[in-house]
């Protein structure tokens, strides 16, 4: 299990990251979100792997728990990450459709030319 | 009840903003009275804040009354109250300049995310926990987005797609960074962090190096460290100005975290973490310096002349805190007041520019109240580079005094005069064309093809921006003259600093109950 969940989380960085590299917005907004994801599971990991336990400390004999506070970070990453994507697709949007363009490069300024906002 | 105002910095704004989207969407001066009610208030609820601290007490606020490796705690020691009370100072003459200039107007939602961003900040200076410096940064940063790109426009857009992008990997590192320090301390809170590090054994801590250099690489990201600093320019030059001038307390929540983390928790006694901010952090700052100083001579826009203007200030305030002792930081935390408000001056300045003729350094027919812009600029200008008799020069002269003993010493001299000749010549270069070349040229014919300004200026209230740009040009005259308070308050948080026994004990609850 330590070898699945390890080179899943290799994995899927590596992608994210040859994703971001890309010239246009989209690849970079899916290599993100392969970023994220990589991040969710690595967390899980930092609560030392463990299957069919319980994150509760049991009161009343010695049962075996998983610790809890990984899944409390992922879950508060998961939201943090999924709100974050949608602001970037919004924006990415916005430029696309105001320019017609999705590369992530910003174009030359012609000199002098007045602001575009 | 006083007990409670510690969070109020926090849940102010929290609840101003809602306040302001839900129910007073549609009534922009009652949502620019709300603002800025936060505002003073805010500013008021900090100083009481900051004099509590003042004596060098350590106070601890529990969240849920959970103690304190178990539940999130917010921490305010002289180093936050110092941070908050400069947040909340430059947030109120920003908010000014952006009613007066109109720019809340060419949006939706100004105000509300303008709370938004600082409800992250005072909460990033706050919180003593490291995961929650992660969610307060997200706020700051989600709030950021939306205000960079306020007004929309093409360029802004796409120059908003590099800054979130860049952010969103920043804020996946700083998760990475997180999980190895809790895979192998198995705490996030920054106190019991500091007493779980230093007893790990020295061959244990291979994940923990690497954890800390991951962290330092998000907190250089924000602080805009060299090469982690391609997103600065851009983003604040094409950013809404009084925007940008909010933004120049962002780079400092960078430098902030750094302080923080790098003498609490990886502090220079602990072995693991040994050279790591001496071999890495001073050549990267020293080259940040000389990278902002030269793209200070070569801009060509007035907004990414001030952008770089930030970039090389960070550069100075991160060579005094890279050195990490008692008098370099007390020589850091005095430049860091006076860069955050040098830079938002200088980038409300670019704003009064950009307003007028466009923005481009190039001669230009002289615009309308030149004289009043240009003292302003040249104000700015000298504060900024660092020269006689604002508080840059103090700062500047701080900082090369601490440097001393250090073994780079000529390096840094030598790379802290350079840089400050070289803005110097860059500031004079576009002072001289924006404001004096143009006098020339014949009113009709002019060799550029500026546009007319876009707004009219008769139909804003134009005392406002000049107000708020006062404002901050009072703040720095009142560094300078109270030089004196203002350095032995940076020593004492220094020495505060440099002693984390205090903190811990109090935040761990060994002594206080």
């Amino acid at each position: 299990m330590e070898l699945l969940v390890a080179s899943a989380v290799g994995i899927l960085t590596a992608a994210g990251i040859y994703l971001i590299l890309r010239r246009r917005s989209f690849p970079v907004i899916l290599g993100l979100s392969l970023i994220t994801y990589a991040v969710n599971v690595f967390l899980f990991a930092s609560g030392r792997l463990m299957t069919a336990a319980p994150p509760i400390l049991n009161k009343y004999e010695e049962v075996a728990y998983t610790d809890p506070l990984p899944q409390a970070l992922v879950l508060t990453a998961i939201v943090i990450s999924f709100g974050m994507t949608a602001v970037v697709v919004m924006i990415a949007l916005g430029a696309f459709l105001s320019s017609r363009d999705d590369r992530t490069a910003l174009p030359a300024e012609p000199e002098g030319a007045g602001e575009d906002a | 009840m006083m007990q409670h105002l510690l969070i109020a910095p926090v849940v102010l704004p929290a609840l101003v903003a809602p306040f302001i989207i839900m129910v007073l969407r549609h009534h922009l001066d009652l949502q620019r009275i709300f603002s800025v009610a936060s505002a003073v208030l805010l500013a008021g609820v900090t100083l009481a804040l900051a004099a509590q601290a003042a004596d060098g007490t350590v106070k601890v606020y529990e969240l849920g009354d959970w103690p304190a490796p178990f539940g999130i705690v917010l921490v305010l020691d002289r180093l936050s109250g110092m941070m908050i009370v400069l947040t909340s100072l430059l947030a109120l003459p920003v908010l000014l300049y952006a009613i007066g200039s109109g720019w809340d107007t060419r949006g939706s939602n100004f105000h509300a995310l303008f709370q938004f961003q600082l409800m992250g900040i005072m909460g990033a200076f706050l919180t003593g926990d490291a995961f929650n410096l992660f969610v307060f940064f997200e706020v700051l940063l989600i709030a950021s987005y939306g205000l960079m790109i306020h007004s929309g426009g093409t360029r802004r857009f796409q120059a908003g797609v590099q800054y979130v992008v860049f952010n969103l990997l920043g804020s996946t590192l700083f998760l990475f960074a997180l999980g190895t320090l809790y895979s192998v301390t198995g705490t996030l809170n920054m106190a019991d962090l500091a007493v779980k590090v230093s007893q790990i054994p020295a061959e244990d801590t291979a994940l923990l190096r690497a954890g800390a250099v991951m962290l330092l690489l998000v907190f250089a990201i924000k602080a805009a460290l060299l090469p982690l600093h391609f997103w600065l320019p851009s983003a604040y030059a094409n950013a809404p100005m009084p925007v940008a001038a909010l933004f120049a307390i962002m780079t400092k929540v960078g430098a902030y975290s750094i302080l923080r983390m790098y003498t609490l928790v990886f502090g220079p006694e602990v072995a693991a973490t040994a050279g790591l901010t001496e071999n890495w952090l001073l050549p990267a700052a020293l080259l940040t310096l000389i990278a902002g100083a030269v793209g200070v001579l070569g801009s060509n826009k007035i907004g990414r002349l001030a952008a770089f203007g930030a970039i090389a200030s960070m550069g100075t305030l991160l060579i005094a805190v890279s050195l990490f002792t008692q008098t370099a930081t007390a020589a850091a935390l005095y430049y860091l007041v006076h860069s955050t408000l040098a830079a938002a001056l200088l980038f409300l300045v670019a704003d009064l520019v950009m307003e007028r003729q466009g923005g481009w350094i190039l001669p230009q027919l002289p615009m309308p109240q030149t004289g009043l812009i240009s003292a302003l600029f040249f104000a700015a200008a000298i504060a900024l580079a660092g020269m006689p008799p604002l508080s840059g020069f103090l700062g500047k002269l701080l900082v090369l005094d601490a440097t001393r003993g250090s073994e780079l010493a000529t390096w840094i001299w030598a790379v802290i005069l350079t840089g400050s000749l070289i803005t110097i010549i860059g500031m004079a270069r576009a002072g001289s064309l924006l404001f004096w070349k143009g006098h020339g040229l014949p009113q009709q014919n002019t060799d550029t093809s500026a546009e007319p300004p876009q707004q009219n200026p008769a139909a804003r209230p134009a005392q406002l921006p000049f107000v708020a740009c006062f404002g901050l040009l009072a703040g720095l005259v009142a560094l300078t003259v109270f030089a004196g308070p203002a350095t032995r308050y940076a020593e004492a948080t220094a020495a505060q600093l440099f002693q984390p026994q205090a903190y811990i004990a109090t935040v761990l609850g060994e002594e206080a109950k």
